[in-house]
């Protein structure tokens, strides 16, 4: 009886459950966004650059692969309003997990690019290619198909690391099943519903991405079938 | 100044080279005219890949000069991806771009570094697989060749830039013994075309037949260098005498 109750009182909540979803993802999409448009630039800085560029990027991967990303939120919500400057939790949030992902995010692409091998380089430069030619017609395509794997294991832990976001307020799924489970107050059944919905945003995103693999993978060249 | 020799097309005085203080080439010195065809041999690791690489300064020589074609390849203030463009090199393990086709493989230096338009650049890059005899193979992708195949197609991949001089690093030593004849075949007929080559191989029957000089290098110097059949009857150094029975021993004499 009490089930259906609680599943009702999710029913009504609808809406807000729909919402909450939309803000996780959107959260999600965002960060990894931010992640890989700053990921890739500092993967190439550490393997094409010189000692001082790659020194400083191997500092900003540590750190930010360091420090638990609550604390991150804490310090990126908190941080700039000593400042004085007021930055909404969405955003703080945004911030906070897109610089911990484009760490994470850099170390995928920096191992697809050594993966590569000097070779490629080599005949591109031997062809009058500048070196940032090289990098976008050459060993780019060949790093983003690489890192796909990878950058499928980085989509499914960011996602559900949002459910953190609600620390500092940010209203996400997490936080709508906070507030239902209260009124319920039948945790167990809220927290299991929102347990699938985060599922099947994990598994939506990773069979995009292995449909995504399969769909860019070159012709001849090995693959998990085949290698399997 | 680069001393004024007709038909000299490249020219390379005192080039050295060290890697972590270890000396790989020394005082290097020779000079290859238009048209020509030279070979170089010599034990492994005595840096013959380094001086092909430092001839289009994929590698840096400390010292020395390279002149192109009255341009000093070496000079700091040279275009160095200008200087390139007129340099093709093919490499021992191919090097094609594994996500483009064949087709676009031969097609992408014209477009993106000549800026020649597409059209006429797959124009110009069937003209070059049917010179290696792969037309029928420019849609498919590098995984999908075999090593010859592949071989050929790095060829006319260079050739499409129009290449003033090749460049050949053991092109035929990572394929299997069947399919080095045909990469052997398309490399005379670039002989015959008046191409000028520097080669880097120990296919000796290739070098009898073709080359004009054979350069011998031992840890990091040129020992002797000369046409094949001086080299071959009459070498002027023990060491010569021993590389050349040694490798015609381990490649044999009839291929090429
Ligand atoms: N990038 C590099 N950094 C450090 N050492 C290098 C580098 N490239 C080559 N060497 C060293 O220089 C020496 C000459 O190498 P190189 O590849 O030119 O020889 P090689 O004559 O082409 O040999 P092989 O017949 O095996 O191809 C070797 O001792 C090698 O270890
Ligand atoms: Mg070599």
């Amino acid at each position: 009886m009490e089930i259906l109750e609680t599943l009702a009182a999710i029913g009504k909540s609808i809406i807000p459950v729909l919402r909450g979803t939309e803000i996780t993802v959107a959260l999600t999409f965002s960060l990894l966004a931010i992640g890989l448009m700053m990921g890739l630039p500092l993967a190439l800085g550490q393997v094409y650059g010189n000692k001082i560029i790659s020194t400083i990027i191997v500092v900003y991967e540590r750190t930010f692969r360091s420090i638990p990303a609550l604390v991150l939120l804490f310090l990126f919500y908190f941080g700039p309003a000593t400042f004085g400057i007021y930055i909404s939790p969405f955003l703080a949030a945004i911030l906070a997990l897109g610089f911990r992902s484009s760490a994470y995010q850099s170390q995928i692409f920096r191992g697809a690019i050594q993966s590569i091998g000097q070779g490629q380089m080599m005949a591109a430069r031997s062809l009058g290619m500048s070196k940032l030619k090289a990098i976008i017609y050459i060993i780019l395509p060949l790093v983003l198909r690489r890192s796909i794997p990878s950058w499928s294991n980085e989509y499914s832990s960011v996602l559900k690391d949002t459910a953190l976001a609600f620390a500092i307020g940010v209203i996400d799924l997490n936080r709508w099943g906070w507030r239902i489970a209260i009124r319920t107050q039948d945790p167990i059944i809220v927290f299991l519903v929102i347990g699938v919905i985060y599922f099947f945003l994990t598994l939506a995103g990773t069979r995009f991405l292995r449909w995504l693999e399969k769909e860019l993978k070159i012709p001849g060249f090995q693959s998990r079938d085949t290698i399997g | 100044m680069e001393p004024i020799e007709k038909n000299v097309l490249l020219r390379v005085r005192h080039l050295s080279k060290s890697y972590n203080k270890e000396p790989v080439l020394k005082d290097i010195s020779f000079k290859v005219k238009k048209g020509e065809t030279k070979v170089i041999i010599g034990p492994s690791g005595t840096g013959k890949s380094t001086l092909l690489r430092c001839l289009n300064r994929l590698t840096r020589p400390d010292s020395g000069q390279i002149w192109l074609d009255g341009v000093e390849v070496t000079s700091s203030k040279t275009n160095i991806n200008k200087i390139r463009q007129s340099i093709g090199m093919v490499f021992q393990d191919f090097n094609l771009f594994a996500h483009l086709t064949v087709l676009d493989n031969v097609r992408i230096g014209p477009t993106r570094v000549k800026k020649i338009p597409k059209r006429e650049a797959t124009e110009l890059a069937l003209d070059m697989l049917s010179r290696v005899g792969l037309v029928d193979k420019a849609g498919a992708y590098p995984a999908e060749l075999s090593g010859g195949q592949q071989q050929r197609a790095s060829i006319a991949r260079t050739l499409a830039m129009r290449p003033k001089l090749m460049l050949f690093d053991e092109p035929t030593s990572a394929l299997d013994p069947e399919l080095i004849g045909e990469v052997l075949i398309v490399m005379k007929n670039l002989v015959k075309s008046g191409m000028t080559m520097v080669v880097v191989s120990h296919e000796m029957g290739f070098a009898r037949s073709v080359c004009d000089e054979i350069i011998f290098v031992e840890k990091g110097v040129i020992v002797e260098q000369g046409p094949p059949d001086e080299l071959f009857l009459r070498p002027k150094h023990r060491r010569t005498k021993e590389f050349l029975s040694k490798i015609t021993e381990l490649y044999g004499k009839s291929e090429g």
